[in-house]
């Protein structure tokens, strides 16, 4: 399996593998659950973009940063979000990573670099910047990973953050994940630039357009930004194109993508496509993949019971975490 | 002076004085002085583009490295997001928002990002980082450089708000919000910052707590509760108004948020009879929150209903009459305090 002539090496595809199928089993997990009435929740399904953050996260390290975004699930599993604590914090419990008090928009978990969830557009790359930053001072070779959508390239907090990296020459990578809408609205409609990456040249910045639904490509994209970041040479931002299989939140009608146009995106199902590739390629067996993706179901089966079984957090609890002091009145 | 003083003698005479501008220099370098993982960053802040444009930070990037000491675009946002990510990981960042009015276009990291992020992660994270800027009225810069926007922070849970209106309290409060774990916004008056005021630069080791308000002069007939420059205002107003024969209880917050209901309350308790004042509209202000407490809390022991002075509800205007009527004075805080103490 090569791409431009890279080959990762097996252990790396099936790292890219084992992340791209936790992450489609934990968005149908989660579509399963909300529609069951389980767990209520404001769910932004990343259906269909899992082999993005599979692959940039396997040439990432565990102390590397990473800001990511509402839609961000795939992201932080990607990097190592621990599953009960995610699944926890999604039914609102006080178990969660976050005690519930931050949900799905702004899911947190530090040991393994998911620094900051947003649930607004465009504000995961100045943050990212101050991690970079920080990095950067300290003199560690960690890298800051921003991640967004193609809507974000559109507010300003993207070129502020861009324009700054660039000057700064920080240890950043902004990695985009072009899914052809921006909430409800197709592309064309709502950016001006030919390709995203093009923007990367306003600020003298390398920006590289990439099949984000290709393994080997957004491996190969990431990696070679992860090796300039760490080698103090700056960022890159790369154009990770993909598609959303569901509305912008879960339970919108989607009126507004074309039919066919999701039809061809579903039939060509990324990380289903990479399992095929594993098999046809030798690169792993029908019964390793079976067994990896029964653990993966097992691993999610025990999430969602400790969540379920945990308890709600107290009405008291809105006096802390405010302030490092508790609230008095 | 006579020709055969001394100069030692001289030196006697004379009044000791310090700047909030100076103490605000000595507070950042003795910060830097004391902790490796102080960082700042802001427009114009290092030395090569003259240390900021009123010169708070000047000698820093020189004596600490332009590592950590950072001129920035002019890009808010991208300001406070560096400095909410550096926080995040341990540094101390102070960041410089050259006009209170800009800090506008950072909306969304300060109020979205800085004043939540601890909350929102369940306390795995926090953000540790002050946010200086100034504002203020009196060099005639209409309406997007000189308003107080204190209230709009203050409203926000997660978020420390303060201002300082003597050099000693600046330097304290200033070591003080970059010592404080959560984020701070540290506001600077425009015109105070090279007025001599009476006593010398603090020690390094020199703090006033945050949410701790100074009785900055004692009295038993009205309360005048006031923060930033109009504190300075109105101890001159509470010395008028003694001449009058009233005396006057005056407090300088310090801490916008959380302010000091424990300094406050039995203050206006004793007097029953308060008057707030401060530059920012009086509507929706500070002011009003303040007086809903106090009406709250001790509404049977106030002798008169708690009087308002703040700035007009209309944007700042540009010329100089109209800017004179916008916000109250010292005339306009003495008639106050007399017509509350008849």
């Amino acid at each position: 399996m090569t791409t431009h002539g890279f080959n990762p090496g097996k252990e790396t595809l099936l790292d890219i593998y084992r992340r791209a199928a936790l992450l489609l089993a934990n968005d149908v997990r989660a579509r399963k659950v909300i529609s069951s009435g389980q767990i209520a929740m404001v769910y932004y399904s990343y259906r269909g973009q899992e082999i993005i953050p599979a692959s940039f996260c396997a040439a990432l390290r565990d102390d590397d940063y990473l800001c990511t975004i509402y839609r961000g699930i795939h992201d932080m599993l990607a990097k190592g979000f621990p599953l009960d604590l995610l699944w926890a914090e999604l039914a609102g419990r006080a178990t969660g990573s976050c005690k519930g008090k931050g949900g799905p928009m702004h899911l947190t978990y530090p040991p393994k670099g998911v620094m900051v969830t947003t649930g607004v557009v465009g504000s995961s790359m100045p943050i990212a910047n101050g991690l970079a930053w920080a990095a950067q001072v300290a003199k560690t070779d960690q890298v800051a990973v921003a991640t967004f959508g193609d809507g974000a390239s559109n507010i300003g907090a993207f070129h502020e953050a861009l324009n700054l990296a660039a000057v700064w020459k920080l240890p950043a990578i902004f990695v985009c994940q072009n899914n052809g809408f921006a909430e409800h609205t197709v592309y064309a409609k709502g950016t001006s630039a030919r390709e995203i990456a093009d923007r990367a040249n306003g600020y003298g910045i390398p920006g590289v357009r990439v099949d984000g639904n290709d393994p080997v490509a957004m491996y190969a994209a990431a990696k070679e930004a992860v090796d300039r970041a760490r080698a103090g040479d700056g960022p890159t931002l790369i154009e990770a194109v993909t598609f959303r299989f569901m509305g912008h939140v879960f339970g919108d009608a989607d009126t507004y993508i074309p039919k066919d146009m999701k039809q061809a995106a579903v039939a060509a199902d990324p990380a289903p496509r990479f399992r095929q590739k594993l098999l046809d390629d030798g690169v792993a067996t029908e019964q390793e993949l079976a067994a990896l993706e029964a653990d993966i179901e097992r691993q999610i089966d025990e999430a969602v019971a400790f969540a379920l079984a945990s308890p709600w957090p107290e009405a008291d609890d809105l006096r802390f975490d405010v302030f490092a002091e508790e609230i008095m009145v | 002076m006579s020709e055969l003083a001394t100069p030692a003698a001289a030196q006697a005479a004379k009044p000791v004085t310090s700047t909030i501008l100076a103490a605000l220099n000595k507070a950042l370098t003795d910060a830097f002085e004391a902790d490796p993982k102080m960082l700042a960053l802001g427009e114009d802040l290092a030395d090569p583009e003259e240390g900021g444009i009123v010169g708070v930070t000047k000698g820093l990037s020189t004596r600490f490295g332009d590592d950590r000491v950072r001129s920035t675009p002019i890009s808010e946002q991208a300001i406070i997001g560096a400095a909410i990510g550096a926080s995040l990981v341990g540094y101390k960042p102070v960041a410089e928002i050259m006009l209170m009015n800009f800090t506008t276009v950072a909306m969304d990291m300060i109020v979205n990002h800085a004043a939540k992020l601890r909350f929102m992660s369940g306390g795995q994270t926090s953000v540790p980082i002050v946010i200086r800027t100034m504002t203020g009225l009196g060099y005639g810069s209409g309406g997007q450089h000189c308003d107080y926007l204190e209230a709009w922070f203050a409203h926000t849970a997660g978020i420390k708000v303060v201002a300082a209106s003597t050099p000693q309290d600046a330097y304290g409060l200033l070591r003080s919000a970059i010592d404080d774990p959560d984020p701070v916004l540290f506001i600077e008056n425009i015109t105070s910052y090279r007025t001599p005021m009476p006593g010398p630069l603090p020690d390094a080791d020199h703090r006033v707590p945050l949410g701790k308000a100074a009785v900055q002069r004692e009295g038993s007939d009205v309360t005048l509760i006031s923060y930033a420059r109009l504190a300075g205002e109105s101890r001159e107003a509470a010395k008028l108004a003694e001449e009058k024969g009233l005396s006057v209880e005056m407090i300088d917050l310090r801490t916008i948020a959380p302010w000091d209901r424990e300094t406050v309350l039995p203050s206006a308790r004793k007097t029953g009879r308060v008057l707030i004042v401060h530059e920012a509209v009086k509507q929706f202000g500070v002011g009003a929150e303040i007086a809903a407490v106090i009406n709250e809390e001790l509404f049977g022991a106030l002798k008169k209903p708690v009087r308002r002075l703040g700035g007009a509800y209309s944007p700042v205007p540009y010329s100089n009459p109209l800017e004179r009527a916008y916000a109250p004075d010292r005339q306009r805080i003495l008639d106050a305090l007399v017509e509350l103490a008849g």
